[in-house]
């Protein structure tokens, strides 16, 4: 630990102020989303807990605010800020998890691509490209329509979506480290492919995706937003950030402003505290920019 | 043993020919060579850059890739056909029977794992040997290239060390699994000069007191001169001369090898000019008819251009390619 405070990264990251308004946002969200239920009296996916008397409420410092929903309630009475807090819980699970499984999945198959070339780098890289070449919310639409709704379909949309950046990247970074003298030497020294790829070249490819994977979390979360937004995300049960917004633009004009609002606000922290420490870790990791 | 090496070699290369398929056409990289490597022999491979030596022992080794192919000849490991034998054979081969040193020290080893991972991998791999055992010969064989405090040095990292240590590691490393042979391709080119004599000296110990024997492939005469038995010289993937080392030096039968060694700088004499040998090395897709080197030839005539030479016997038992080889203390 001592030598983590005395490096490099660690003394340019105590300099750098969006590094640190980025990851205090970050560390904000992973404070709410892990502790979010306990910070708030109301469940909002129990409706036994709420009270249709209360829908509309305005935010507290607003005239006939109530000072048990201080960012006011929606229409079936449901605390703004509950709301946030579980939707936040939603928006932050599948940015992650779709990340994760995207990074997996595109590692592999970049690395596959890279290492093995032939066929296979073909195959993989032509449907990449086409991928590239349609607009990923696109994708994502087209298949939601086919697979239907649901947190599972959204982690499947965003998967097939965001594993295409990962694999170009690594396929790059595997045929350059290929030709690395100590990946012949492995070869020589009679190493079996998959313990090459595993102990000389994976190793050796990572870096650049810790960035990806970090800005990509932010992504994600826009995606799903647009994708719940346009009514083919999350099922109402489960109210994301932007379902959130949905469900309070309807009455948005009416002036009641506050239900959609907020979460807005709250995805807009998120993306930016995730932008801001990813732009800060691509100057750090990026030997280049040295 | 000796009985057995002296009836065939380690190592018989006959007729190997590596070539490239690509687009602009066939590079026959390595195009019919053969050589011998006796038990406990250092035998040098010797050319110009683009000479194909290289090739020659990624070929021993089965690690050609594609568009590259073996398209014909033998590689004899003791009587048993490298070129026939499948990839499972190959990667027994690799590593405990035949490994290799390789001339950058600064890329050959990984810059993420510690010398100690990286030595205990080839012994995992090659060995049945337990944890302490393995680590126990680690040391052993740090030591033994001249590393002390060995133990210690096991958890550095490459970047930890220079570059002549650096090549020590990959030294024992090359010997931890007790090949039989070891491929040398430019093992001193990247370090200094100083440097460069220890290593030098240092493979030439571990290989005698292993009883290994050694392939090293170089440009530089200087080098082999002082550490091989045996020289095959290249010239665009053929051999163009072979013999051993003290004759060779001293009275090559081909203009090559000539050149080759009257490129070497002479320190007690002193000249205006280096002497060089005229012209570059051709385009390997698109070489002349008849010999290869008769546009760069000081003694070429008619004759060259129409046929190829092939090996024959000349003085001192020199064999070389050449239809006007030089006599025993000739100039050309």
């Amino acid at each position: 630990m001592t030598t983590f405070l005395q490096s490099e990264f660690f003394h340019n990251y105590t300099r750098s102020s969006s590094a640190i308004i980025g990851s205090a946002l970050m560390a904000l969200f992973a404070f709410a989303v892990l502790a979010g239920p306990f910070l708030v009296a109301q469940n909002p996916y129990d409706i036994a807990s709420l009270d249709l008397m209360d829908s509309y409420k305005p935010p507290v410092w607003l005239e006939g605010g109530d000072p048990r929903y201080w960012l006011g309630t929606d229409g079936q009475g449901r605390d703004v800020w509950a709301s946030i807090l579980y939707g936040a819980r939603i928006s932050v699970f599948i940015g992650l998890v779709a990340m994760i499984a995207s990074c997996v999945i595109g590692t592999l198959l970049g690395l596959i691509a890279g290492f093995y070339g032939g066929i296979a780098d073909s195959v993989i890289m032509r449907i990449a490209d086409i991928q590239l070449s349609f607009p990923s919310i696109l994708i994502a639409l087209f298949l939601m329509s086919a697979v239907g709704t649901g947190v599972d379909k959204v982690l499947i949309a965003l998967t097939a979506v965001g594993w295409v950046v990962y694999a170009r990247t690594v396929r790059g970074s595997t045929l350059s480290e290929i030709e690395k003298e100590y990946v012949q030497a492995a070869r020589v020294a009679g190493l079996p492919n998959h313990k090459i790829i595993r102990k000389h070249v994976l190793p050796n490819v990572l870096t650049p995706l810790i960035v990806i994977a970090t800005i990509q979390v932010g992504t994600f979360v826009l995606i799903e937003a647009s994708l719940s937004f346009l009514g083919v995300g999350v099922p109402i049960t489960q109210p994301s950030l932007g379902l959130l917004i949905k469900n309070g633009f309807d009455v948005l004009f009416s002036g009641l402003w506050w239900t959609s609002v907020f979460p807005g606000v709250a995805i807009m922290m998120l993306v930016f505290g995730i932008n801001l420490f990813g732009d800060f870790l691509r100057d750090e990791l990026n030997p280049r920019l040295k | 043993m000796r009985d057995a090496a002296a009836l065939s070699p380690l190592l018989d290369v006959r007729d190997l020919r590596t070539y490239f398929h690509t687009f602009a056409g066939t590079v026959r990289a390595v195009n019919g060579v053969s050589f011998e490597v006796g038990y406990g022999e250092v035998m040098g491979l010797v050319g110009e850059s683009g000479g194909g030596k290289s090739v020659v022992g990624f070929s021993i080794l089965g690690l050609i890739d594609s568009p590259g192919k073996i398209e014909g000849g033998k590689i004899l490991l003791e009587g048993q056909d490298l070129v026939e034998a499948g990839e499972e054979r190959l990667r027994t081969v690799r590593g405990r029977e035949i490994s290799m040193v390789f001339q950058d020290p600064m890329t050959s080893l990984n810059p993420l794992h510690t010398v100690g991972q990286q030595m205990d991998e080839v012994l995992r791999l090659h060995s049945d040997l337990g944890t302490d055992a393995r680590h126990k010969a680690c040391v052993d064989m740090l030591e033994s290239v001249g590393i002390s405090r060995a133990a210690e040095r096991l958890k550095a990292y490459p970047h930890q060390f220079s570059g002549g240590m650096r090549q020590r590691v990959v030294i024992a490393i090359a010997m931890l699994a007790s090949p039989k042979l070891i491929i040398a391709d430019e093992p001193t080119t990247a370090l200094d000069v100083t440097i460069q004599s220890q290593i030098l000296k240092l493979m030439r110990t571990q290989i005698a007191d292993k009883g290994a024997s050694m392939i090293l492939i170089t440009h530089d005469l200087a080098v082999v001169s002082e550490m091989a038995d045996h020289i095959t010289v290249l010239y665009c993937g053929n051999v163009v001369e072979r013999g051993r080392t003290r004759d060779l030096i001293e009275n090559p039968a081909h203009p090559y090898t000539r050149g080759l060694i009257d490129s070497i700088p002479d320190t007690t004499e002193r000249l205006d000019r280096l002497s060089q040998i005229p012209g570059s090395v051709p385009d390997i897709r698109n070489l002349p008819t008849g010999c290869n080197f008769r546009d760069r030839c000081p003694r070429a005539q008619a004759l060259c251009a129409k046929d190829e030479p092939v090996l024959t016997p000349q003085h001192d038992g020199l064999l070389a390619a050449c239809h006007f080889p030089l006599k025993a203390g000739e100039r050309p």
